[in-house]
């Protein structure tokens, strides 16, 4: 392809960049878990574009399906982890994580 | 004109991708989310990948993203102590952050990737659902079962883990209401006349 045209190291470009901003959201918000949360979520988006890119780039299908299961996977994991967020608040009444040691209930 | 479309996308994704992180308040976060779906769907339909885009429209900000509004929204938090401790996180953060990302710098920089020859969105077939859907009912089935399953336990998961009974609200017990035999309710009495029970 030309030098004018998209090609696959743009969007690994904007994944890589994505991946980072959420590794960074983890290790700012250290107390807010629900911006963890989020910050999980953008992870799974940026690996997301990273698996699409690849499939249609390399003009395999495989990659996008792969996509699709790791979509599923995200729905599950927010489910699961605003139920537990809820769980913890009703418990705790408050959100904030930074030590959560107590293992007992 | 593609590739314009792309920087502008990308520029946009990125910049609430950082507002996400960055927001005081949890519920512009959540709509940064949002906005940052929005987007990326927007990327992956300009590669022709227009399926995934549309899935991703659907999953994260209908049902992903409501989600985080509704709980965000319910839960009465006090925002201001969630920041504290931010300034002192901030650099640590930018430290992984650079590191990471000096990383798969390296890690890019060594690789090599076709350089989109094979460019094609939807293999052996005219459009990208079709092509999708040829191969997830036979190829990928025993995956895409098992991908509902993972969705069913963890519907019941959630399920299990936010339900409580609460000893002072008044439930519907169906089996006691069912299980109930004529002896149990209703008494015959012989009421002599004159005289009360």
């Amino acid at each position: 392809m030309a030098g004018a045209e998209l090609t696959l190291g743009h969007y690994l470009a904007v994944s890589a960049a994505l991946f980072t901003i959420g590794v960074f959201g983890i290790f700012v918000n250290r107390k807010n878990i629900i911006v963890i949360l989020m910050s999980i979520e953008l992870i799974l988006l940026s690996v997301n574009i990273n698996l699409v890119a690849f499939s249609v780039f390399n003009g395999t299908i495989m990659g996008q399906v792969f996509a699709m299961l790791v979509l599923t996977v995200a729905a599950a994991e927010a489910a699961v982890g605003l139920a537990i967020l809820v769980v913890y608040f009703r418990n705790r009444g408050e959100i904030a994580v930074e030590d959560v040691n107590v293992l007992r209930g | 004109m593609a590739l314009i479309a792309f920087y502008i996308l990308s520029t946009v994704v990125v910049l609430s991708a950082l507002f996400v992180v960055a927001a005081r308040n949890p519920v512009h976060s959540v709509l940064w989310l949002i906005l940052a779906f929005f987007t990326s769907a927007g990327l992956l339909v300009l590669i022709g990948a227009e399926f995934l885009a549309m899935l991703l429209v659907v999953v994260y900000v209908g049902a992903v993203a409501v989600l985080f509004l509704f709980v965000v929204m319910m839960l009465d938090i006090d925002f201001v102590a969630l920041r504290q401790g931010f300034q002192n996180y901030l650099v640590v953060g930018v430290l992984v952050a650079l590191a990471l990302l000096a990383e798969i710098g390296i890690v890019a920089a060594a690789a090599t990737f076709g350089g989109g020859e094979a460019f094609n969105p939807n293999p052996g077939a005219s459009t990208n659902a079709e092509a999708l859907s040829r191969v997830l009912y036979t190829d990928y089935l025993l995956l895409f079962q098992m991908s509902g399953v993972v969705l069913l336990v963890a519907m019941m998961g959630a399920i299990v883990l936010t339900l409580r009974s609460r000893p002072s609200v008044k439930r519907q017990n169906i089996a006691e209401q069912t299980g109930r035999k004529r002896k149990d309710a209703v008494e015959l009495k012989d009421v002599r006349p004159g005289q009360g029970i």
